[in-house]
């Protein structure tokens, strides 16, 4: 995969304080969600003609990328388009904030387009029509082809004005692409934008691969793949394609993660039928075994400061969730609940820890801070697991599979999202059936 | 009138048998597990006449049942008559688990049976382990049965 380079330049023309203007609180659910105008943006008509730019639709094309991120949080109410009241070009340098009100929007984003010297400048404002001030306004120059992304900054940088957290559109989802019946399943590495755009396949479909994980830069990617029938976790280098097995263990490695500062994985690795966590350091190869016991030890996650590893571990008979330091000392249980415990992933937050739950036959995601307290679940459903975190802490992404009929059939595996207030469940579109997603970090910081 | 009343001591009679054949229709699936434990032979292959190829599992749990050791004992009275046979052992699991904890559980099946061969005298260089987890279901259905077939350890031939 080729590396996207974006060059930004941005300029900020005024940022308010935030005093007195809206504001959205995303620590709750809400059911109350902001009602905001996403005005097409105007294109300049010196605009270039490039050849498979569709320049003259960019505007209204942004605009809708937008307001598709902003409905998808919950807590914001993109307004319809043929209610509006004013002129893209007009709106963008002032808008009739009175007229605007009348049709119940309280925030508004107008923006403009050039297409010059085969680079795209996108100009955008935010509106608070309350207060009737200017909220934000940023530009910024990119290539053209580039489109798509500038809309998703867009999103990310008015989402973090309304709401103080960081936005999470500027993102990818890598997973694995299922295809073919239940007990024959064809899975492939793919990767997408996290609107679902874009998707491309990193591996054939020859072998099973399980589990990708990004590196803190999404330059890489960490996986499990059973080529030539040796189940080893691998790297991948997204832009590059080279794929490396981990180390050289004579067993299966299993469940891998990166560290947060990405020097090292976290794996398990099966010795003798014993599965132990171990970790290895990328640049020197250095294998350190973090875990010594009888029972089965994975699914291995670091806290963001390092510092520490939740995994999951039967060794009371049952799968819980431990933490311990990353150093394999001080192991402490922290899963009390009735039922199985699995999955944990660390928030990049560092305040909970997300998991899969398992009782009377159902299963939740759920999330606990950090020492086991305060278990929330969020969602239950006949088969789900494996959440991981968007970067910005508020939401998860998990897999869920149907039941399927004395045949097999009816059997199906989606992506799926949920708030950690346990509102706004969704269904993520694939263009396969799909599992085990992996969400990056912001692709521009 | 006595053409009638043979006609339905027939039909009750034909009625009763299906009954009876849905009863014991319903009691042999039920006798396929014995504690969670699939007994049946529906998914089960043979390596050689009377020794069958795999072994089933208890939910979560890795323990050999009297029943599993047995067919062990086979297998490996087998394999040291057929010494140039070598063998992979597949250890699986049903889809009820997360995927991580499962491949898990399959290594930890498919060692258990190493285990008992190796203890009945097959060198542990002629096997080989590999766990699958959750990833190579022999019955697809979401049923308890198909789930006890599918938690399993296979003996394959590999040459």
């Amino acid at each position: 995969m080729k590396k996207i380079i974006i060059t930004l330049l941005f300029f900020i023309f005024s940022v308010q304080n935030a005093n007195s203007l809206i504001k959205v609180d995303i620590t709750r659910g809400n059911l109350d969600p902001l009602p905001i105008a996403v005005s097409p943006l105007h294109v300049d008509e010196k605009s270039e003609d490039l050849k498979g730019l569709k320049e003259k639709k960019l505007g209204e094309e942004i605009s809708k990328i937008i307001e598709r991120n902003f409905k998808s949080t919950g807590l914001f109410n993109p307004l319809k388009k043929d209610a509006f009241v004013q002129k893209p070009d007009i709106a963008h340098i002032k808008p009739r904030f009175e007229d605007w009100r009348l049709i119940k929007a309280q925030a508004l984003v107008t923006g403009k387009i050039l297409v010059k010297d085969k680079k795209l400048k996108v100009e955008f404002r935010l509106w608070d029509l309350t207060a009737a001030k200017e909220m934000v306004a940023l530009s910024f120059t990119t290539t053209p082809t580039n489109w798509r992304r500038v809309a998703h900054i867009i999103s990310d940088k008015i989402y973090e004005r309304l709401t103080g957290e960081t936005g999470y559109f500027d993102t990818r989802i890598i997973y694995v692409s299922e295809t073919g019946p239940k007990d024959q399943r064809i899975k492939k590495l793919a990767i997408m934008d996290q609107d679902g755009n874009g998707t491309k396949y990193l591996t054939l479909g020859n072998e099973l691969v399980l589990t990708p994980r990004f590196n803190p830069t999404n330059q890489l990617v960490t996986y499990m793949s059973y080529f030539k029938n040796m189940p080893r976790v691998y790297l991948l280098d997204i832009e590059t394609g080279i794929q490396e097995v981990v180390g050289n263990f004579p067993g299966m490695t299993f469940a891998p993660r990166f560290s947060p500062d990405g020097k090292k994985v976290i794996m398990s690795f099966a010795k003798d039928g014993n599965s132990d966590i171990y970790s290895m350091d990328i640049e020197t190869r250095k294998v350190e075994r973090i875990t010594e016991h009888s029972s089965i030890d994975t699914s291995p996650s670091y806290s963001p400061d390092g510092k520490y590893i939740a995994f999951n571990s039967d060794r009371s008979g049952l799968q819980q969730i431990y933490v311990m330091r990353s150093d394999g000392t001080q192991v402490k249980r922290i899963t009390f609940g009735k039922g199985l415990y699995g999955t944990p992933v660390w928030s990049p937050r560092g305040d909970l820890i997300a998991f899969t739950k398992v009782r009377k036959g159902r299963f939740y995601i759920g999330v606990m801070r950090s020492d086991g307290t305060g278990e929330r679940l969020l969602t239950e459903n006949y088969y789900q697991e494996a959440p991981s975190w968007s970067p910005n802490g508020r939401v998860l992404i998990f897999y869920r599979e149907t039941k399927s009929d004395s045949k097999g059939k009816g059997f199906s595996a989606k992506l799926w999202s949920i708030d950690i207030t346990g509102y706004n469940e969704r269904m993520i579109k694939t263009e396969t059936d799909a599992s085990d997603p992996s969400w990056s970090s912001l692709l521009s910081k | 009138m006595k053409f009638n009343s043979a006609l339905r001591n027939f039909v009750l009679v034909l009625f009763s048998t299906l009954l009876i054949s849905a009863c014991s229709m319903t009691k042999k699936a039920s006798v396929d597990t014995v504690d969670d434990v699939y007994t049946g032979t529906d998914t089960v292959e043979y390596l050689a006449k009377g020794v069958p190829d795999r072994v089933f599992f208890a939910t979560n749990k890795s323990k050999l049942t009297t029943r599993s050791r047995d067919t062990l004992r086979k297998q490996a009275t087998w394999l040291r008559k057929n010494k140039d046979v070598t063998v992979t052992l597949e250890g699986h699991a049903d889809e009820r688990g997360t995927r991580e904890y499962n491949l898990a559980l399959g290594e930890r099946r498919a060692n258990a049976a190493k285990d008992y061969l190796m203890t009945y005298g097959v060198s542990g260089k002629r096997i080989t382990v590999i766990s699958y987890g959750k990833e190579k279901p022999v019955n697809p259905a979401s049923t308890p049965l198909a789930w006890s077939q599918n938690r399993r350890s296979v003996t394959v031939k590999t040459n």
